[in-house]
């Protein structure tokens, strides 16, 4: 790796040896050069794990798994309300039949919404204020 | 009910180990009940035991606590951005509670506490209470605006908002179901295969050299069961995040 050998190479131009306020600079100039890299090196390790995680299985799989329930619940759902409804209300089959539909809107929603969290905001045109830079 | 060695859904029974009657109800102290408190009380002790020490540098197990810790942080702070960090204690309990709780279901002879619908239904509608409660508390109706995107013609108004109420109301079953459905699946196939390994040897030397076919399968769905175990749990946790964020910033 590149910056192993530049470390290599700055440690070396420092003066180790010496004695007094000189060595006590030397230290300094020293420190400082340290924390820059770490600094550098902490910036890259960070741009390195954003690019891994976005790119992670595991969170694939996890999405993947979602989904499936996601749209079985909506209709579960939708199916449960229009039962009671009919059974309150007497009007058998005309509530199950309309919640189920209801339900399996709500269930598209639902993976529509797991998709694509980015672009929940239909035909919402793009707000600069206070709610600017958090979804 | 006589025990059958390879009845797969043996292992999902609940029995009383102590039995606590109050009024009509029935309070009993449950296998269920006992690996719940193991759950919590393995947890808590190892989460006190290993940041007992608060090293600067840290040993192996408070690497793995403060490993946790940030985990879930990064999870909500991803998920609810920084205000969502007051709920931070709340979703730690449900994501180390239902880790565990799956990770213990994989221990020979133990119960698996989040293969039964009731306790994870009991998890999501904590969630959801917690959702609607602080929704309404921070936001007052302004929270019903969750139900009304923006954007959607006055005429399509009352179809929308129904859709979008029982899409919010699907949210604890679908969590709930997701949970129990994927440990309850998992943990009767390695039952089943593992069966199979048992009815197989029964048959003779045949029988025996053919059982490899199954022991191989419980290896290969043992390793794909932790998988899960660990996953499950990130999901759980993940969508707990996002039910908060949308408590805290409803109509968006």
């Amino acid at each position: 790796m590149a910056a192993k050998d530049e470390d290599v190479d700055a440690v070396g131009e420092t003066p180790v040896g010496g004695s007094g306020a000189n060595d006590a600079a030397a230290w300094d100039v020293r420190r400082d050069q340290l924390s820059r890299k770490l600094a550098e090196h902490r910036t890259r390790l960070d741009i390195e794990a954003r690019a891994s995680r976005k790119a992670g299985s595991s969170q694939g799989i996890a999405e993947g798994l979602k989904l499936a329930s996601e749209f079985a619940a909506g209709i579960i759902v939708g199916a449960a309300i229009g039962y009671f409804i009919d059974r309150a209300a007497g009007t058998t089959p005309f509530g199950l039949i309309f919640f189920l539909m209801i339900g399996f809107a709500a269930g598209v929603r639902n993976i529509l919404r797991a998709v694509s969290p980015e672009t929940k905001p239909v035909a919402k045109p793009p707000q600069i204020g206070p709610n600017d830079g958090k979804r | 009910m006589a025990y059958d060695p390879i009845d797969p859904i043996h292992q999902f029974q609940i029995f009383r180990i102590v039995p606590i009657k109050i009024g009509s109800w029935d309070f009993s102290f449950t296998n269920s009940a006992l690996f719940m408190v193991l759950t919590v009380a393995v947890t808590a002790g190892f989460l006190y035991y290993t940041t007992r020490g608060r090293g600067l540098v840290p040993s192996r197990g408070q690497s793995i606590t403060e490993l946790s810790y940030e985990f879930t942080a990064n999870m909500l702070r991803d998920a609810a951005g920084t205000a969502g960090m007051k709920f931070f204690p709340f979703v730690f309990s449900i994501f180390m509670f239902v880790l565990v709780a799956n990770l213990f279901g994989m221990m020979p002879y133990f119960f698996t506490v989040t293969s039964h619908l009731i306790v994870t239904f009991a998890l999501a509608m904590l969630v959801i209470s917690v959702v609607v409660v602080y929704g309404l508390m921070k936001h007052g109706l302004h929270f019903f605006h969750l139900f009304v995107p923006p954007g959607v013609p006055a005429a399509l108004l009352p179809l929308v908002v129904l859709i979008e109420v029982v899409s919010f109301l699907s949210r604890p079953v679908s969590l709930s179901v997701r949970l129990f459905a994927n440990m309850l699946a998992g943990h009767i196939t390695l039952k089943v295969f593992a069966g199979f390994i048992v009815s197989l040897s029964a048959l003779g030397t045949l029988g025996i050299l053919g059982s490899i076919l199954p022991l191989a399968m419980v290896v290969a769905l043992t390793a794909l069961e932790f998988l899960v175990a660990a996953l499950q749990a990130y999901v759980f946790a993940v969508l707990t995040c996002m039910y908060l964020n949308d408590a805290i910033h409803p109509g968006h």
